[in-house]
Parts: structure tokens; sequence; C-alpha cells
């Protein structure tokens, strides 16, 4: 049997005469082989456009995005119609501001965010703030990376009555308001791309629902480091996108509450989400597929199915251990560079696995540039979350993320390869 | 090439007229958005010459080291080399292969200048 890396077939390739050491997989991971040839399979052998068509291929192709879908619901702990294909993470938590925040919330509700949310996590929901007159709360971060939550909901139930700022409604009504009426919606990340703290979700979300608020999940990278089951968290979406788990591009998951998502208008609308359409009106498919609209990535799908199935047979309990192995060694190693700051929790227990830090005097885009030339990809900037650099005073980080097929040898490489950046600016 | 020559390190970590101009006749500031890095010149030109040149801005070594060079090159020329300046003048004073990735870094004391001008005309 082939190692886990050989099944990946851009390590062939080699970056300036070098072995790619890939350490970007939190913003794209790369591709197996078998997701690669179950496209190819579909594309070669049964594609066709899905749910209309009554001959062979129709039915071949429908029923394998059908049996992605239900891959994906079992990945997560759902049911099968409580999963939405959307294009990626991101139009998964636009569907919702646009279908579920639009039409339920009004002026003055308050919708909840952290600092360390990824932008697509915050700008759809500051769109909405100046289109209804929402207001915006957030979740601080402590120095350690962690989020402030005990703070936050202190600030919000004990404070003094009508002081607090979400207590406008509660000056009008009286004293028995606990200053939380306004809150309707938390949005959190399981797991910040930057600092890779892994939040107490299960915790937060029986919060939002005692206070009779609802709750978006962010999942990009939490889906990628452990075992996720929607039911336990308890939470009414929840968003990943495929790319992130050995997958191919253009597929995003939106998990809802079956209740929650029938109740929700469609986001677009046209063809494959419908009943029935005259020139007067139209009815509605159920859910997915009424927020399905149009013809699908359905190479895509099946390839997404494909990765789960790859992810499924190494197993969680490998990945989780193999990526805490690697950044045990990161730490490790990267604190013997005196110059170099580590941000986020110390506890790797506590974290994904993504190690984002800075280092005195040199500029994150020529530390990677540098480590690019040792064949070494990494990210630099503000990792789509600008906030969370902001809070740590800094306007841009590297950041090292692993996947399955990263090892010991490719930190050591990173290691020497720091060492050649901090010799070339001495 | 290694992008990091002696040349660009050695602008990087001794910026030439890195200085506020008290007398300035003219003034801009250009932000390279994706990353953070800034830059702010302050020309003086007196008789169509551009006499004094000073800097700051914080980036990364690329954008730091072009606008130090850059400041050497125009310091005591006529202000016509404000407008004739092009993408390939920097890119040839830089001297070394600038990849797409970076050339924002490289290019934005072009940015600078470009609004400069502006003020001129």
């Amino acid at each position: 049997m082939k190692s886990i890396k050989d099944q990946f077939p851009i390590f062939k390739r080699q970056i300036n005469g070098k072995p790619l050491v890939f350490l970007d997989s939190a913003a794209s991971a790369q591709k197996p082989q078998r997701v690669i040839d179950a496209m190819n399979d579909v594309m070669e052998n049964h594609y066709a456009n899905i749910n209309r068509g009554v001959y062979t291929l129709s039915e071949e192709a429908t029923e394998m995005v059908e049996n992605s879908r239900e891959k994906v619901a079992k990945f997560i702990g759902a049911e099968k119609n409580e999963i939405v294909f959307t294009r990626n993470a991101t139009e998964s938590i636009n569907l919702v501001a646009y279908s579920w925040a639009r039409h339920n919330l009004k002026k003055d509700d308050v919708i909840v965010l952290s600092e360390m949310e990824h932008h697509a996590n915050i700008v759809p929901w500051q769109i909405l703030r100046d289109e209804i007159g929402i207001e915006l709360a957030w979740i601080t971060v402590d120095d350690q990376g962690y989020l402030e939550w005990e703070k936050f909901k202190k600030k919000i139930l004990n404070h003094p009555k009508g002081t607090y700022p979400l207590t406008r409604k509660a000056q009008v009504q009286g004293d028995n308001c606990d200053g939380d009426d306004r809150i309707k919606l938390i949005c959190l990340t399981q797991v910040s791309n930057v600092l890779g703290t892994i939040n107490p979700i299960k915790e937060i979300s029986e919060w939002a629902h005692s206070v009779g608020a609802k709750i978006l999940i962010d999942g990009a990278q939490a889906v990628t480091n452990f075992s996720v089951n929607v039911k336990e968290l308890d939470c009414d979406w929840y968003v990943f996108s495929a790319h992130k788990l050995y997958g191919p591009t253009a597929i995003g998951v939106l998990y809802g509450k079956k209740d929650l998502l029938d109740s929700m208008p469609p986001f677009l609308s046209g063809g494959d989400m419908i009943l029935e359409v005259t020139k007067e009106k139209t009815t509605f498919q159920e859910a997915p597929q009424k927020f399905e609209a149009g013809t699908p990535a359905i190479v895509e799908i099946v390839g997404f199915g494909a990765a789960l199935d790859f992810i499924n047979e190494i197993g969680f309990d490998f990945i989780r251990e193999h990526n805490l192995e690697l950044l045990k060694y990161t730490f490790e190693n990267l604190s013997l560079i005196k110059s170099l700051k580590i941000f986020g929790p110390t506890n790797i227990q506590d974290r994904g696995g993504v190690v984002a830090f800075t280092m005195n005097g040199i500029h994150p885009h020529d530390i990677a540039t540098i480590l690019n030339e040792e064949g070494i990809a990494v990210r630099s900037g503000h990792h789509c979350a600008q906030p969370i650099c902001d809070r740590f005073g800094v306007s841009a980080m590297v950041r090292v993320s692993f996947g399955i097929y990263n090892d010991i040898s490719e930190v050591d490489k990173l290691f020497d390869g720091l060492l050649k950046v901090v010799e070339t600016f001495k | 090439m290694n992008l990091y020559q002696e040349e660009i390190l050695d602008h990087y970590k001794h910026p030439r007229n890195k200085i506020k101009l008290e007398d300035s006749t003219y003034s801009a500031r250009a932000i390279n958005a994706l990353c953070g890095d800034n830059l702010s010149l302050d020309i003086l030109i007196e008789n169509g010459i551009i006499s004094k040149v000073g800097f700051s801005g914080d980036g990364c070594a690329i954008s730091q080291a072009a606008m130090s060079m850059l400041t050497e090159e125009i310091s005591g020329k006529p202000q016509e080399i404000l407008f004739t300046l092009e993408e390939r003048d920097v890119l040839e004073m830089i001297g070394v292969p600038i990849g797409p990735a970076r050339l924002k870094c490289a290019l934005l004391c072009l940015n600078v200048i470009d609004q400069i001008r502006k003020r001129l005309i």
C-alpha cells in the first residue's frame, strides 16, 4: 500500500529545485489521487445533468451526487436532508444572512461575533447591519488567544440594569429583562484559522438557546482536525468547505436543522429548486433542494464524496494524533528562535493544526519568500482575519498549517529555512 | 536569483534619506492594503530641482529598500524625472527579478510618486 503522501500526485513536484514542503493546508489542502480519479470517472463514465433525466446516465449521476450528500451528513452526524451544497463556506454563511437573518431580524436586534472570525463570518453581518440596522457585539480574545466568553457573559448578565448597551430595549421594558433579549444570533468559528484556538461551542450553543438566540458555527478549520457532531454541538447552522478536506474546490456545505431550513425562504432561485412554476407564481421544493438553484457542481460533489472516504479510512484518531505530534515538534523547534513569537494557546491540546508567528524586524512576506526558495509553502499576511491581527497589534503574520501528508522532517526543513531567514536579515 | 541580495538588504537595514523634511513642498503617502506596508514621501523642489527627499514607512524588505533606492535615484534631479519614472525603471533599479507575488511590494514606491505627480500637475 502506498504511503499517505504518495497518494498525493502534487508531491512529485519540485519547487525551486527542492521537494515541495506544503505547509498551507488550512488555506486549501492538496488532493489525493482517488479524488482526482473519482472526478474523472464521473466525467468519463457517468456524466449527465442530475434530477431531471429519466435516462441511465442522469440516474447514475443523480445517485452519485446523493451518495455524496449521504456521506457528508454522516461525516457531521446530520440527516441527509439537512445538508445543502453551496459553493464554499463563505456562500453558506451568506445564505443564512440573506435567507434567514434578513427575514427574521429587525432593527436593534444583536448579532454576536468574536474577534477571531474569518472575514467570511464578519462581512455578511456588517452588510446586514448597514442594511437593516442590527447591531454587532464582539466576544473579545485574551492574550493567550482564548475567547473571553465568561467576560462577555458577565458583561451582559451582571451589568447594573440599563447600563449595558445591549439593554436599550430592557430600559424601555423595565426590570424584567436579563439584558440579553436583543441577542438573536451568535456566529462563531469552532477553530480559529490564525490562532488555532478550539472554542467551547457546546457550552456557547447551550447559552445561545437559553436566551432564545440561534447559533451559526464556522467549522471550516474544525472538520479538518477532529470529528464533529452537529447534534452534539446543538448548533442551528454549521458551515464548511470541501477543499480544505482534500476535496475539490467550489463545494461548500451548509448544515441547518431541518425545521429551520424548511422555514427559510430561498436564497438563489431558478431551476432545480421548484415544484411548479406558472406565469403567476412558483412553489418551491423542500430543503435542501430549495437552496440548490441551477445545475450544481456535479463532478466536484462526487469528488467530495471520495475525499470523505479517504478521511474516514484514515480516521480522526490518527489525524488528531498526527497534528498534535507536528504541533508539539513545531513548538519545540520554533521556540528556539529567539526573535520569533507564536500567537495563540501554548497548550497544544487547545489547538487545531495551525501555528501563526512573527519575527522581530522581518516582514512575514519576506519570511515566506525566503522559505519558498527552499520549496516551503507557508501563508503570510492577515489570513482574511484582520480584526484578530489588529487585536495582537500586527498587520501580518506567517502561518504554518498541517495536512495529513506532512511529517516531522518537514518541520526540520521549516526550522532550517527560518534560520536562513535570520541569517539573511542579521 | 535570490531576491535578498546584499544591496536590497543594505537599503532595508540602513535606509537612505529616511528622515522627515520640515520644509517639504510636496508630501504623499501610499499603502498596500493587502499587507499593510506603507510609505510616506516628502520632497522639496527648488527652482525645478528635487533638492531634498525624505521618507518614512513600515513594511517588507522589498517595499522599504525600493523606496530608499528611489530616493537616491531622484535626489538632485530635475522634477521632470517624477513624470518619466516607469515600472521598468524601478524594477531595473532593484536589479533582481521580482515575481508576481511581490511586484506590489516593489512598486509601492512608484505609487507614492504617483501621488506626488497629482499634486504637481
